[in-house]
């Protein structure tokens, strides 16, 4: 066998002080020389453990080898048969987490860069015709996937190729739940996701938006009076959780999913030819460390802030983001305070935001979490300068649904209870998965989790148990 | 798409219509909101319910033209239809049978009171509506009202129908016993300035009073925090802990304060909108 290069193939990427000013993605992508030559370092282990690191176990070697190969269609076929979202995939999984993690050539060199390769192959599938519908007979159960978010879309997907008539209930204007409010085009172009969902519909998939199951119609509704025979819920974990500091309801103040939406979803990077504007100080601080965090700092230098700020307690160790997403923001000149916490923010007679007071912190022991945790450090306490504070710490599954549903169980941190992979919450027919079950997690396990549920709701409904 | 069944012109910048949108009337109570979108690119804007036919299916809303949006919405008539509108959202107004209720209505708000008047009325309880303009050409809904409550009171600033004077000099008159005598309870819907001024009268004199808050929202189902509002000296979302609050908890100054974030904007926005107008 021929000696692997150690380096990952470059991935193409726009100069990061021109795409630091627009919202055009950031990544441009193999095209097939490079794949084939990042393809040629794969060890086609026989014990592949990569495909131990990916939440829906895509036969990595062998998708990688058809790249090899030249045989797209192949490579194609076997990442969407393991995984309904590939292109969404490939561009906003935290590979380093999951599959080039458990690699073979981490041990000595670079990993393969799996989530390049596999972007690269969804976005050769997206150059081809449209999939014929699947030769399945129709089955005559209907079953009602509620959010649009990538659990429900993965799940609705996975039961209309089994031949159910699926419908979609999304309580916003336009389906995607967090992959469209939530990731910025630079990260997650919106026709790649408009294109993955168009897929999923040639499966037969329905989707009707503004309608919220909770309030619109009950979930009861849907087996007693629109003749629904089982449950999807998929709602995600999209309550915004605050600090609970004085000064954070200032004008100037957001919640990281307010800013995102207001650029994701409204378009406010296009104001006033949209209507939905948002205003961004010269300086912009974010809270917290993880890929939202990360989403809303750069997102923040786009939209016209001379400086971008992230703000975390702990440090780079404990930080949650994505490495390439942490890369990009360095280039992009987003600042990085580690070990500094908020206190306070300060604003100004009029009650908008000037500044923020913050503490310097040092580690200590680890908490119950495992992270070391952090300790203030006496004294050390100083003030920012800043006119935007965006607030990234963490959301919390919507409480909404379970508030109007009769029998429908939440543990403490308002997460549903499911037994076993499949999601069976406390209700009978009723199933969940992502964000909505574990608090906020992966596009993939969220992925992963709907495509399980489709599964143990066939077998349920085909009365196979 | 959410077709308009009707239209009607109530002020010249007021307009009623009501919209086919079977699911939402069916589902929705007083005190609840909606949230529609008229274009691609288009905001998201809340509006209060003002009534709802379950049975025929229809959802009625009334809308004052301020900015852009609800300027393009007051420019659409019966037949044509709208993008996007989602609801009923929110909690509806729950009040203890059997005492008095009082709702007083501020410019278009006081369409939101109609169904509450009409079911509170409808279940016996003693019903009274203050409603107050600049003149009587500007009240609005006063003959549905009327029908829908016990008691209706109007008020204009030019005295040139009912009494003479802003609906809380006549609100004050009515603690003190006049007319139809103090309320159990007061529901003030309108601007901001004006459930203050309500809550400023009511409140000291003792009597419960819930207050519709209107803040800046986007999706109207708790995810974007746009909406928080302080109340009693914690956040509350507008949109699911809401839209009514006990008036005695809010800090109006601070939602007051955060309703004006984008007046500069919204002022941008309805401007390009004159002037393309002019274009055409």
């Amino acid at each position: 066998m021929p000696v692997k290069r150690a380096e990952k193939t470059h991935m193409p990427q726009r100069a990061a002080q021109v795409r630091n000013k627009d919202f055009v993605e950031v990544n441009n992508g193999y095209n097939m020389e490079r794949a084939k030559f990042e393809a040629d370092r794969c060890l086609r282990c026989q014990d592949a453990k990569c495909i131990d690191g990916c939440p829906v176990l895509i036969p990595i070697p062998d998708f990688i080898h058809a790249i090899q190969q030249g045989d797209m269609p192949k490579a194609a076929s076997l990442l969407r048969t393991a995984n309904p979202l590939p292109a969404i995939c490939g561009r906003v999984c935290p590979q380093e987490a999951q599959c080039e993690l458990t690699c073979h050539m981490v041990k000595r060199f670079n990993p393969v860069a799996i989530g390049h390769l596999e972007r690269f192959v969804a976005d050769w599938e997206r150059t081809q015709p449209d999939p014929k519908p699947p030769a399945v007979a129709k089955k005559s159960q209907k079953v009602a996937v509620i959010g649009a978010g990538p659990a429900g879309l993965v799940c609705a997907g996975e039961l209309g190729r089994m031949g159910y008539s699926v419908t979609v209930f999304e309580g916003l204007h336009a389906p995607g739940g967090v992959l469209r409010y939530g990731i910025p085009e630079f990260r997650l172009p919106k026709n790649i996701l408009d294109w993955e969902i168009g897929i999923l519909k040639t499966l037969g998939v329905e989707i009707r938006c503004n309608v919220i199951v909770g309030r619109t119609i009950k979930l009861d509704d849907l087996f007693e009076k629109m003749g629904y025979s089982a449950v999807f819920i998929g709602t995600g974990a999209g309550l915004p959780q605050f600090l609970g500091i004085p000064g954070e309801n200032l004008n100037g103040v957001y919640s990281a999913n307010e800013f995102l939406t207001r650029i994701n979803l409204m378009r406010a990077y296009q104001f006033p030819d949209s209507d939905t504007p948002l205003k961004v100080g010269k300086t912009v601080a974010v809270i917290g460390s993880g890929n939202t965090a990360m989403d809303a700092a750069r997102s923040a230098l786009r939209m016209g802030a001379e400086k971008s700020m992230i703000v975390y307690r702990r440090t780079i160790k404990e930080m949650t983001a994505r490495i390439e997403e942490y890369h990009h923001a360095i280039e992009e000149g987003v600042e990085f305070h580690w070990l500094t916490n908020p206190l306070e923010v300060l604003g100004d007679k009029d009650g908008w935001v000037k500044g923020m007071k913050v503490q310097k912190m040092k580690l200590g022991e680890p908490d119950a979490s495992g992270r070391a945790r952090p300790v203030p450090i006496e004294g050390s306490e100083f003030i920012m300068d800043v006119e935007n504070v965006v607030l990234a710490i963490g959301t919390t599954p919507n409480p909404l649904l379970v508030s109007t549903t009769k029998g429908l169980e939440s543990n403490k941190k308002g997460c549903l209870v499911v037994k076993g992979e499949g999601g069976l919450t406390s209700r009978d027919k009723v199933y969940a998965g992502g964000d909505a079950v574990t608090g906020a997690a992966t596009v993939i396990l969220a992925a992963g989790a709907g495509k399980a549920a489709a599964f143990e709701i066939d077998k349920m409904l085909s009365g196979k148990k | 798409m959410y077709k308009i069944i009707e239209k009607r012109q109530l002020t010249p910048v007021t307009k009623l219509f009501r919209i086919d949108a079977p699911l939402i009337a069916a589902a929705a109570r007083a005190g609840q909101f909606v949230i529609l979108r008229l274009r691609d690119g288009g905001e998201r804007i809340p509006l209060t319910i003002a009534d709802y036919d379950a049975k025929a299916g229809i959802l009625t809303i009334v809308v004052q033209e301020v900015g852009a949006t609800t300027r393009r919405l007051g420019a659409l008539n019966a037949g044509e239809s709208i993008l996007d509108i989602v609801g009923p959202l929110g909690n509806p107004i729950e009040l203890p049978a059997g005492g008095h209720v009082l709702g007083v209505g501020g410019g278009f708000g006081s369409a939101a009171l109609l169904c509450l008047m009409r079911d509170l009325t409808a279940r016996g309880d003693k019903t009274t509506v203050v409603m107050g303009a600049r003149n009587k050409d500007l009240l609005i809904l006063a003959d549905e009202l009327k029908a829908a409550c016990k008691n209706l009171e109007l008020c204009t600033d030019d005295g040139s129908v009912g009494f003479k004077g802003f609906v809380t000099e006549r609100l004050k008159q009515l603690i003190a016993g006049d007319g139809p005598g103090k309320p159990d309870h007061v529901v003030a819907i309108g601007p901001m300035i004006m459930m203050k001024a309500v809550a400023d009268i009511t409140v000291p004199a003792g009597i419960h009073t819930l207050v519709s808050m209107d803040p800046l929202m986007i999706d109207g189902t708790g995810m974007c925090g746009g909406c928080r509002v302080t109340v009693k000296g914690a956040n509350k979302f507008a949109c699911v802990h809401g839209p009514c609050f006990d008036a005695s908890e809010v800090d109006f100054v601070e939602a007051m304060r955060r309703n004006k974030m984008y007046v500069k904007e919204q002022e941008q926005a309805a401007a390009r909108l004159t002037a393309a107008g002019a274009s055409n």
